[in-house]
């Protein structure tokens, strides 16, 4: 994985020093809240319900086991035993106190971490799939590209006051596991017919209170003229996106009221003059950067097939876990483990500092010393061979996170929600356990096939409720929790965005509402091979509708 | 009837202001405003504590009472006074004497 050179340490530790003259002069009095504010932002630390709040950059989402035990040596020395890992890839301490932050922060430098830009209207850190490096159906590992954009936007002078916050991802495959469509910009690594590696590009995709899909405004670019195309994008966006109105300053709805034509025409001329300066990336470089995340020497293990096979007859729970959570690696003798941080009845995303150790501990053992947050708020070992699969599920099952449910209904996305969070109107974490524990079977999970649940506490909508296939939106409605339900949304190749079913549900209802939805998905599905979503999108709203309201769909 | 709640600055810490004029960390003991006048005093000495860089996000809150305990009457803030309803072992309620949100 990459390594901070000798400009990326010297600049991560003055950067600590700074802000922690900055803290000692606010904690003096020094400096006003108003003054001082934009400054930890722009650090990463937020004030919550309870406390502050560190929001940790893990750069598209890759850690090393050293890395990992220094998040659990933070949540154990200076919060309160445990980590949130987010859907931005990142990790989120609840409990800091501001004194303790620069110590924090210094830490973090220690190995090569950071909070820089985890907040603001700048560029934030760019995610990727979680499976890069890993995955079989990939073109290339699309993470150099994604450390490349990491340095150039690095405290981009020209793009750290933008209208709004903006968001990149980059994935390498087909199949989108990096929710390419849903950022600001979605990067789409592939070959053209001479084989050659670039990019489509699609701008104004996000979430919050005005879902948009990117559009596509680029269906091949050559990978050297990365930083030209993006620097004329965030141009484009920085003079002409919205600065009068918060909810509409981001690019989508720039895009959006541009028109893609017209937008596409916009960063195309501003490309022209920006394609033949500095900013083409020399072959070299990206080849420097590249090598930066060689491959692990992956040794032959052949016997990982016979391994596999015995283990499955001697443990069901195995063979459950090896189905669900283990995806196909390019090395026939290897596999690619998600490891589900959604317990039944757990807080998504929640590690306490004790599994972040063994988690490092595992990797170091068997997986080739990585570890990749996702942003379904799982962990990922991308490298272990398949003969090491039970091992690897044994030290899983010690720590209490081998539950085989990746991709099932019980692998909810969840924002903090209220119990946690400033701007929540409503709970998501407790509506999250509530469901998990009412779908606790795991054979009923796997009947019910994929089905990927997302709740938001708000309309801000960091729990991705607007693609999940079922999403959950809480609002504060007269003072009490009202939780509205979508249907049909997608975060993948085939993105969409889902449609409100009708009046919301009280939290002691949505529940059962969602398992209304789940039997009627059962009823209706051609077959067993038709997935939730399949059958939304063949038969429609109607007949949940019909099972969750009745006669109210009737009288209206 | 409102009390005036804040964070504290060096750690974040959820604070009320309390009959005996400090800022307590739970909310049982803060003082009650009762009408205009009391609520402008309260407010007065929120905005004076914020000046003197002891207390952020200064905020006056609408309570009830219930059995003679302040209650808050928005869930927001009864998260604020008893924690994380997700984890009893965290926030106030973890420590002795403080009630569970929901």
């Amino acid at each position: 994985m990459y390594r901070y050179d000798e400009f990326d340490q010297d600049f991560v530790n003055a950067r600590v020093a700074e802000f922690g003259d900055q803290v000692d002069r606010r904690l003096a009095g020094e400096i006003t809240e108003d003054q001082f504010r934009p400054l930890r932002l722009m650090n990463g630390v937020y004030l919550q319900l309870h406390a502050y709040m560190l929001r940790i950059a893990i750069p598209y989402g890759t850690l090393n086991p050293r890395q990992l035990r220094m998040l659990a040596h933070i949540a154990r020395k200076y919060d309160k035993g445990y980590g949130h890992f987010t859907t931005r890839q990142n990790i989120q301490f609840n409990w800091p106190a501001l004194s303790d932050v620069p110590a924090i922060l210094a830490d973090l430098a220690s190995v090569e971490m950071h909070a820089i830009q985890t907040s603001g209207n700048c560029i934030r850190n760019v995610t990727a799939d979680h499976f890069a490096g890993a995955a079989a159906d990939e073109v290339a590992d699309p993470r150099p590209y994604a450390e490349i954009l990491r340095q150039w936007s690095s405290v981009h002078p020209e793009f750290s006051y933008l209208p709004r916050k903006f968001k990149i991802a980059v994935t390498a495959a087909e199949r989108d596991r990096a929710a390419i469509k849903t950022h600001d910009i979605g990067l789409h690594l592939k070959k053209n017919e001479k084989g050659e590696l670039g990019f489509a590009v699609y701008v104004g995709g996000g979430q919050g209170r005005t879902p948009m899909i990117a559009k596509k405004v680029r269906d091949f670019l050559p990978e050297n003229e990365l930083l030209s195309y993006c620097t004329a994008i965030l141009r484009v966006y920085n003079l002409n996106g919205r600065r009068d109105n918060k909810y509409k300053a981001r690019v989508k709805i720039l895009v959006h009221e541009t028109g893609v034509e017209e937008i596409t025409r916009q960063i195309e001329a501003e490309w022209e003059a920006l394609r033949e300066t500095e900013l083409k990336l020399p072959d070299a470089d990206i080849r420097a950067i590249e090598a930066y995340f060689a491959p692990p020497a992956l040794v032959a293990r052949p016997e990982g097939e016979e391994a596999v096979k015995t283990a499955r007859l001697d443990s069901r729970s195995f063979g459950e876990w090896l189905d669900q959570n283990v995806f196909t690696h390019r090395h026939p003798d290897y596999a690619a483990v998600t490891i589900s941080l959604k317990g039944i009845g757990e807080a998504p995303g929640d590690a306490t500092d004790s599994q972040m150790e063994a988690v490092a501990d595992i990797a170091e053992k068997y997986g080739y010393n990585e570890i990749r947050v996702t942003h379904e708020q799982n962990l990922v070992l991308p490298h272990v061979a398949r003969a090491d699969l039970r091992a690897v599920y044994d030290a899983l099952v010690e720590i209490g996170l081998a539950t085989a449910n990746y991709g099932l209904i019980s692998d909810i996305i969840a924002c903090p929600g209220l119990d946690y969070c400033a701007l929540a109107n409503a709970r998501s974490i407790p509506i999250a356990q509530e469901i998990s524990r009412r779908f606790a079977s795991l054979e009923r999970q796997r009947d019910i096939g994929e089905l990927k649940l997302k709740i938001s506490g708000c309309i801000n909508a960091c729990g991705h409720h607007h693609v999940g296939h079922i999403g959950i939106l809480g609002v504060e409605k007269k003072g009490a929790e009202l939780y509205q339900v979508t249907l049909g949304g997608s975060g993948d190749e085939n993105t969409s965005i889902g449609e409100i079913i009708g009046r919301g549900f009280g939290p002691e209802e949505i529940t059962d509402a969602i398992e209304t939805v789940v039997e009627t998905y059962l009823r209706i599905r051609a077959d067993r091979s038709e997935k939730f979503l399949d059958a939304y999108r063949r038969v429609g709203a109607a007949p949940f509708k019909e099972a969750l309201y009745g006669s109210e769909v009737k009288a209206a | 009837m409102k009390v005036l709640t804040a964070n504290r600055l060096t750690d974040g810490e959820a604070v009320w202001y309390a009959t005996d004029h400090s800022w307590a960390e739970t909310i049982d003991n803060s003082e009650i405003a009762r009408d205009k006048a009391g609520e402008d005093r309260l407010e007065a000495i929120g905005k004076a504590a914020f000046l003197n860089n002891e207390v952020v996000d200064v905020d006056m809150i609408d309570i009830q009472l219930v059995d003679g305990a302040i209650r808050p009457i928005r869930l927001r803030e009864q998260i604020r006074a008893s924690g994380p309803t997700n984890r009893n072992d965290l926030g106030k309620q973890a420590r002795p004497a403080v009630p569970q949100a929901a």
